[in-house]
């Protein structure tokens, strides 16, 4: 059966900085324990959300995997829709910065806005040096991941749990 | 009485870079220029495989991921006297350019032109006369009136919706704003314009890389790009023609579009040729290598004390003494400890953090405070500009003088180089930087279809790490200035890597002798109308294209007051 919709998993963050990172780490995690058919496309967004502009443009759903400060305990997963990413991404001073925001925001003008975007996002504890989430984090990177898992599901995207995880890149 | 302002943060990304400004009679009398981010990541490459630092350091910044990439195989290289196969340079080179392409596009037209451009304003003009007045300057096919009706139609929907995206929280109205409501309805729709551009940039990038953000392909010793006239799977010579096409959809653009933009804002805001020197000590570092040694450069680099062109001394080698001896960092003004007293140079760089409070006259930022020779320099695209003129670089020199001449027909006046040490100057240089990138683009494409031809596949040379310590350092001018990372090599791992980044220099604390740095020097004498609404202060910090690497951006749900002003 045909893909029905384009969705894109976005994974933003930068890796560097422990809990900065777990929006990647979820993604790669994500390519890892499932097959992704066709229309189905995991990017690794690191910090650079301007580059991926292209492959967002026009989605049916964008998946944003990221860290979140609502002020909850380290590793509280948090799910944002369409109407509370908005108040969510106010930029604080100008128009200037090339943001994941920003992104979104240009789509719109643009006419080529993902038909829906949700983000799954996880509170962070530390922003330290160092490759590896905290403990807290990475607790809550399986529950993460199947939390993406099943937004995509929800929205019709067919995913096929592998037998084995693949090594993440 | 003194009015003090604090801009935290200046990028939106969180607690990068805060500016605070003092300011009298309507002018900045003092500026502190802050990173809020430690930025130790150096630390990370401490005793790891020398050949996996570039896939790291690339991870440091948010915006720029490539250049570290290319600065830090260069960085290993050096230190191994290691050559690198014709093809990989042309390769690295025709990266280089386009992202350079890419960054340059984006910043003028989705960062700072917004500085500049009233994009509320653009709905009050006439959309016939808008399109009549570019016509004159520009045959660009999308400068015609259907163009211009659909961009304020566009404009009017959005503005509709209620939700201002990138322009939430412009400064709309604001008396420093002085384009017609033509020039910005022609502004906004180059700005819709260049997002389809700068993808065009981006896919060059992609097609090469590999990937983005991300790139793939760079090795200690080349690329790893296999090259083959037949295969699908690898770099062929029908991926090379496919580029060849982005490279030509770019080059109308800059030529015909932002070369023109830039000139034509630049001529309204001619007062902002007057403000925003600041340091006229120039650095940049030679880039685009031709041999495999990397001791011939399509695009010259090197130092000018003082503003001086005539003083202009280069930089002719990757391991050359004249940069590799004269870098040093001081950490007098920043929150850094060092095991002595005094600047040091980056092979024995140290990053042990001291935080303090953010004192006036002590330790204020993350950044360390770079010189050259003891002297603070600025580096970015006006830097290499002005240095590939005193160079006498051919087509740098042309692009300027098309610039300035298109300003001085604008104007009624002749415009010289001099007004190019300003805020406005800066973006001109981008503009004529990224003019010379999509030649040199087209040079290595040219060049890289030329070695294959000759049988040439060659992308790479083992690199073999000797017993024992080695050091080296490898330098990229990057979009925002010259990069250059330094390692130290022991038994094959990495003893010590220290990045000086391009914001390092421009945006670093006062140096060990109080000098103060390029952002901050750049602010005396900036005019501030409103100290509650400090665009002018924006302007001259956007137009060094403001990047505190090591991007840090977490969602944020707080909204805090980003400009704070207090009586002193």
């Amino acid at each position: 059966m045909a893909q029905s919709i384009r969705a894109v998993v976005l994974g933003v963050g930068n890796i560097l900085l422990s809990d900065e990172g777990i929006g990647v780490h979820a993604v790669n995690e994500l390519a890892a324990r499932y097959d992704l058919p066709p229309g189905l496309e995991v990017i690794d967004g690191g910090t650079s959300a301007m580059d991926c502009l292209d492959r967002i443009a026009e989605c049916g759903l964008l998946l944003i995997a990221d860290c979140v400060h609502a002020g909850r305990d380290p590793g509280t997963l948090i799910r944002l829709g369409d109407g509370e990413l908005q108040a969510f991404f106010r930029t604080k001073i100008s128009p200037h910065q090339v943001g994941l925001s920003d992104v979104l925001a240009t789509l719109a003008l643009h006419g080529l806005s993902p038909s829906r975007t949700v983000l799954i996002g996880a509170e962070p504890k530390s922003f330290a040096l160092g490759l590896e989430p905290t403990p807290e984090l990475a607790a809550t990177l399986p529950a993460m991941v199947e939390a993406l898992a099943a937004e995509l599901t929800a929205a019709g995207v067919r995913l096929q749990r592998r037998e084995a995880p693949v090594a993440a890149e | 009485m003194s009015t003090r302002i604090t801009i935290d943060p200046v990028t939106r990304i969180e607690g990068h870079l805060r500016v605070d400004a003092e300011i009298n009679d309507g002018k900045v009398t003092k500026a502190w220029s802050s990173g809020q981010m430690w930025r130790g990541v150096e630390l990370i490459l401490v005793g790891r495989d020398p050949r996996d630092a570039w896939a790291i350091t690339q991870r440091i910044c948010g915006v720029c991921t490539t250049v570290h990439a290319i600065a830090s195989v260069r960085a290993v290289e050096n230190a191994l006297k290691l050559e690198v196969p014709l093809n990989a340079q042309y390769i690295r080179n025709m990266i280089v350019a386009a992202h350079a392409i890419h960054d340059h596009i984006v910043h003028f037209y989705h960062l700072a032109a917004l500085d500049f451009v009233d994009v509320v304003s653009a709905l009050k003009a006439d959309p016939v006369k808008a399109a009549a007045w570019i016509q004159q300057y520009s045959d660009w096919p999308l400068n015609g009136k259907e163009v211009m009706i659909q961009t304020q139609e566009k404009l009017k929907a959005f503005v509709g919706t209620g939700q201002l995206g990138p322009f939430t929280n412009g400064y709309w109205g604001h008396p420093a704003m002085k384009l017609s409501p033509e020039i910005n309805l022609v502004a906004v729709a180059h700005y819709l314009q260049a997002l389809d551009v700068q993808r065009q940039a981006n896919k060059i990038v992609t097609i090469l890389g590999s990937k983005t953000p991300h790139i793939q392909n760079m090795a200690v010793g080349g690329v790893s790009n296999p090259i083959a006239v037949d295969s699908q799977s690898v770099l062929t010579v029908d991926r090379l023609y496919a580029i060849k096409t982005q490279i030509d959809k770019l080059a109308d653009f800059v030529k015909k579009v932002y070369l023109i933009d830039v000139a034509a804002i630049g001529s309204v805001y001619a007062d902002w040729t007057k403000y925003g020197a600041g340091v006229m000590n120039y650095l940049s570092a030679p880039d685009f290598p031709v041999d495999t040694r990397g001791t011939e450069f399509m695009y010259p680099g090197g130092y000018i004390p003082g503003g001086d062109l005539a003083k202009y001394q280069p930089i002719k080698s990757f391991g050359d003494d004249f940069l590799g001896k004269g870098v040093e960092e001081s950490v007098k003004h920043s929150w850094y400890t060092y095991s002595k007293e005094g600047p040091l140079h980056p092979y024995r760089g140290e990053t042990t953090p001291h935080y303090t409070d953010f004192q006036d006259d002590g330790k204020y930022s993350w950044l360390k405070s770079p010189t050259f020779y003891g002297k603070r320099a600025q580096v970015g695209p006006l830097a290499a500009v002005l240095n590939a003129v005193a160079a006498g670089h051919q087509p740098t020199t042309a692009y300027v003088t098309k610039v300035l001449d298109t300003v001085s027909a604008l104007v009624g006046a002749k415009v010289g180089v001099d007004a190019l040490h300003s805020t406005i100057g800066r973006h001109a240089a981008r503009a004529v930087r990224c003019a010379v990138m999509l030649d040199l683009l087209e040079a290595n494409w040219q060049k890289l279809i030329d070695n294959i031809g000759k049988g040439d596949v060659a992308t790479y040379n083992k690199p073999v790490f000797p017993k024992g310590e080695i050091m080296g350092y490898g330098f990229h001018e990057a979009p925002r200035g010259m990069l250059s990372h330094w390692t130290v090599i022991r038994d094959g791992k990495i003893a010590n890597y220290q990045c000086v980044v391009p914001s390092t220099w421009n945006a670093g604390p006062r140096s060990e002798d109080g000098a103060p740095g390029p952002y901050e020097a750049s602010l005396v004498g900036n005019p501030v109308a409103d100290p509650e609404k400090p665009l002018e202060v924006l302007r001259t910090i956007h137009s060094f294209d403001p990047c505190i690497a090591c991007a840090v951006h977490v969602h944020d749900q707080e909204t805090g007051q980003a400009v704070r002003v207090r009586a002193v």
